[in-house]
């Protein structure tokens, strides 16, 4: 397996998309290829932090209504 | 230095994550969020003449926001006074300290928390900012808001490989960013 093809398993991992197999054969991956190791770390930690700073983002319907809001204020 | 210009037909799309995290976690209600979201860019697009340039987009709309929140905790507490407070329990199986159980609440998160939390928010606003718009939308959508890769690729009329080299594309810029600024 080539290291793009590892780094593409190692983003859908992040988001469950990965399956049973594909998880193993990125892990066999990893035992021998040290820069995917230190990508798949940097990932988990950035997984982790998204998960800690609990962040949100506004509604897409509230957007929406802002967009129109500014947008009548601006044509007045 | 004054080359900071407004640019309001922007500000939902540049800005309006940002100001939405900042306002709930102060606020706690996401309705009253987007009132005071929305008052602010009102009183922003009125007062746009006054904006100097000085600061950016983005503190100026701070700015504001936080005198709406401010404006906000002084109307919910005139409403205190008249609150009606209960001194008895319910029924006669609670046993216990009122005053205490009623003001202690075991799921709110103590201030450190909340400092820290803000800053780290902080932190990856700013890094979420150094994102191409659309990728960082994709990104988000991705990421915080947990849509299916089927759904974000029809909304964005792209492939699911092209969505996947957003993704790390985007996730690469975020790491190297936060690993700079954060960790």
């Amino acid at each position: 397996m080539k290291c793009e093809e590892a780094g593409h398993l190692c983003d859908r991992s992040q988001y469950k998309e990965a399956s049973f197999w594909e998880k193993l054969k990125l892990n066999i991956h990893l035992l021998y290829c040290s820069a995917c190791r230190a990508y798949t770390k940097n990932n988990i930690k950035l997984s982790n932090v998204f998960k800690k700073s609990n962040l949100k983002t506004m509604p897409l319907n509230d957007k929406k209504d802002l967009k129109e809001i500014i947008h009548q204020e601006m044509s007045k | 230095m004054s080359n900071n210009q407004l640019n309001p037909n922007l500000w939902v799309d540049k800005y309006s994550d940002y100001l939405f995290n900042f306002t709930i976690v102060r606020v706690n209600d996401s309705e009253i969020t987007k009132d005071l979201i929305s008052e602010t860019f009102l009183a922003g697009l009125k007062s746009k003449d006054n904006f100097k340039g000085e600061a950016s987009e983005r503190t100026w709309l701070i700015s504001i926001l936080k005198r709406k929140i401010i404006d906000h905790y002084r109307k919910i507490n005139s409403n205190k006074v008249k609150a009606e407070v209960r001194i008895t329990y319910s029924n006669e199986e609670s046993e216990g300290n009122w005053l205490e159980e009623s003001v202690s609440d075991p799921y709110d998160k103590n201030a450190e928390d909340l400092i820290l939390n803000s800053e780290l928010g902080t932190a990856m606003h700013n890094c979420l900012d150094h994102l191409n718009e659309k990728h960082a939308l994709i990104f988000k959508m991705k990421t915080i808001d947990n849509f299916d890769t089927e759904a974000i690729c029809k909304e964005f009329n792209i492939s699911p490989s092209n969505l996947w080299v957003i993704i790390h594309r985007a996730r690469k810029a975020m790491a190297d960013c936060l690993n700079e600024n954060w960790f």
